[in-house]
């Protein structure tokens, strides 16, 4: 369900920041479980992943991970409401087919909800289709044709969806290259990270 | 000539607990014996010990051979053995025939010391609790205190996730397979209808069959025969047997036609020719009875309130008769207590019995979380 390569998860040190030391954690699609480990040794927290391709579980379980097996979309029924301090989509939300639902399922278990994303709106992926093509990139890796990101979104687009479904966006960080990005980020901006809350 | 992998020729050890045993049913069993192997050596530290727990028709003999002629290694040989999934270069490994079994350990076969007669109808119904009081007996015997894991599938499962809850500070880790918090009505029905197979067979005698110089065999493959069915699922009977028949063409007589039946009418036969009745009935009565939620006056989640073990859970998908949602309820109460758990959800075909097969992605599984285990020890 990871739905990009390792390498390019310069994300994880942001993700750090917002998340409070020692809280506990739900990380969905949680591949390898990288990240999670990653937040236990910087943030000493404790969780859980959750992670429904086969071959990334046992990557997780192999490395210390605690990892549920089922499909995030088919429901969290088995996470208690406001039972994590962080509930974290981790470049995973443009392959879900049921967005809102899954959005507003991590608000109800987390406290605080953080979804990172590709943003379609990278002048790089712009490029790309004026000179006819889906593009491909090292946050795009796949070809159309074997995509599982069914529901690419650019940053305008995901701020409007929040608006709609009074998601509160408490943190924001637009990243190219692992700098910054300020100005335009819709424009210069290949990878998205949000925090919210409910409204 | 040695076989890979194998931990070789086993035998079985009886340990003779003199300690009386109050039974969930009121009954005091003053002395009893239990039959178990054991495989792999206890560490110095005693804490590499792994439990395994038996299932309905199960017993101790876990891995290994009896002797170089015998023909079937012990129920779990591709799971245990030397650089196996469970290593027993790394873990000693228990097996044990549980309480009211017919394997070695006392058991309505076995014969009352104060009557000097077999136990029969008079032996009482043993719970799952009782018998992990009874293998927590055999642990200490061994000088462990602490077990690494304890592992089982099915009513083995249920073994094991009654031992993270009865000894909490006993069990590390917990390993439960293909189980359930408790039985459904249904799984009720089938072992009801089990055991009226049984009863109402004319040689049963009320269970006293024994002096009688015969056994309730009808009843009893009746009673296996169904449970067969209910151990493999739709698509795996179709795959292996479809309608098949046995001959050319069909009969049209009352023999045996299709080559399910003729599957169903060995395992049946096979089965009851080795296995007690009275011991039958009772690891039926032992599951239907198995319910730490005392019948819902009790959230599953707040039985597992003091529980310290980690859990792994591993559920299978065409598994009907323990199914995953079961699974799931498991999983569900360990999270809400943060309990730390692992699930797993497995592709397979074969149903219920999917637990005894050696599927690579299964066995992997377990190999990965053993090897946790040792690290984290």
């Amino acid at each position: 369900m990871s739905i990009t390569k390792k390498s390019s998860r310069y994300d994880f040190s942001i993700i750090a920041d917002w998340v409070p030391s020692d809280s506990k954690v739900l990380d969905l699609g949680c591949g390898d479980g990288e990240l999670l480990n990653y937040l236990k040794a910087k943030k000493n927290v404790t969780g859980f992943g959750v992670e429904k391709d086969e071959l990334n579980w046992l990557d997780a379980l192999k490395n210390n991970i605690d990892v549920i097996q089922i499909d995030i979309e088919s429901g969290l029924s088995e996470f208690e409401t406001n039972s994590f301090d962080v509930v974290i989509l981790s470049k995973t939300i443009q392959s879900m087919q049921n967005t809102e639902v899954v959005i507003k399922e991590m608000l109800r278990i987390g406290k605080q909800v953080i979804v990172t994303f590709p943003n379609f709106g990278y002048w790089k992926n712009r490029l790309q289709i004026l000179s006819g093509k889906m593009p491909t990139s090292e946050e795009l890796p796949y070809a159309w044709s074997d995509t599982p990101n069914i529901h690419l979104c650019t940053i305008e687009d995901f701020d409007n969806f929040c608006q709609k479904y009074q998601f509160k966006i408490t943190g924001r960080k637009i990243l190219t290259a692992k700098k910054s990005v300020e100005i335009f980020p819709n424009l210069f901006g290949a990878l998205a990270l949000y925090k919210l809350v409910s409204k | 000539m040695s076989e890979k992998n194998s931990v070789g020729i086993v035998k079985s050890k009886i340990f003779i607990c003199k300690n009386p045993l109050k039974l969930d049913s009121g009954v005091l069993l003053k002395e009893y014996e239990l039959s178990y192997e054991t495989y792999g050596k206890l560490n110095a530290k005693c804490d590499n010990a792994v439990l395994v727990c038996h299932a309905l028709s199960g017993n101790h003999h876990l891995a290994g051979r009896y002797s170089a002629s015998d023909k079937c290694p012990g129920w779990w040989d591709s799971l245990i053995g030397p650089n196996k999934p469970l290593d027993t270069n790394k873990f000693f490994v228990i097996g044990v025939n549980n309480l009211g079994g017919s394997h070695g350990s006392t058991g309505p076969k076995s014969i009352n010391p104060k009557t000097k007669k077999p136990w029969g109808s008079t032996f009482p119904i043993v719970t799952i609790q009782d018998w992990i009081n009874s293998q927590n007996a055999l642990i200490n015997y061994l000088g462990i205190s602490t077990l690494s894991g304890v592992l089982g599938g099915s009513l083995g499962g249920m073994q094991a996730v009654q031992w993270s809850i009865q000894y909490p500070e006993k069990v590390k880790n917990a390993i439960v397979i293909a189980a359930a918090p408790n039985l459904t009505a249904q799984n009720i029905a089938f072992n009801e209808v089990a055991r009226q197979a049984i009863v109402t067979d004319t040689s049963f005698n009320k269970g006293d069959y024994y002096k009688l110089g015969v056994t309730p065999k009808i009843g009893l493959r009746i009673a296996r025969m169904l449970g067969h069915i209910t151990y493999l699922s739709d698509d795996i009977m179709g795959q292996k047997f479809g309608r098949k028949i046995k001959n050319k063409k069909y009969q049209y007589n009352l023999n045996t036609e299709f080559e399910i039946e003729s599957y169903l009418n060995y395992q049946g036969d096979k089965f009851a020719n080795e296995f007690d009745a009275n011991t039958y009935i009772r690891m039926t009565k032992a599951l239907d009875y198995f319910d730490p939620t005392n019948g819902n006056k009790k959230k599953l989640s707040t039985v597992f309130k003091n529980i310290q073990s980690e859990f792994l859970i591993i559920s299978f998908t065409s598994d009907w008769r323990f199914s995953p949602k079961r699974s799931k309820e498991i999983v569900k109460a360990l999270l809400d207590n943060n309990i730390k758990v692992s699930y797993a959800e497995i592709t397979a075909t074969s149903g219920h019995d999917a637990f005894l097969m050696s599927d690579d992605r299964y066995h992997n599984i377990l190999r990965s979380y053993f090897k946790r285990m040792l690290g984290t020890k």
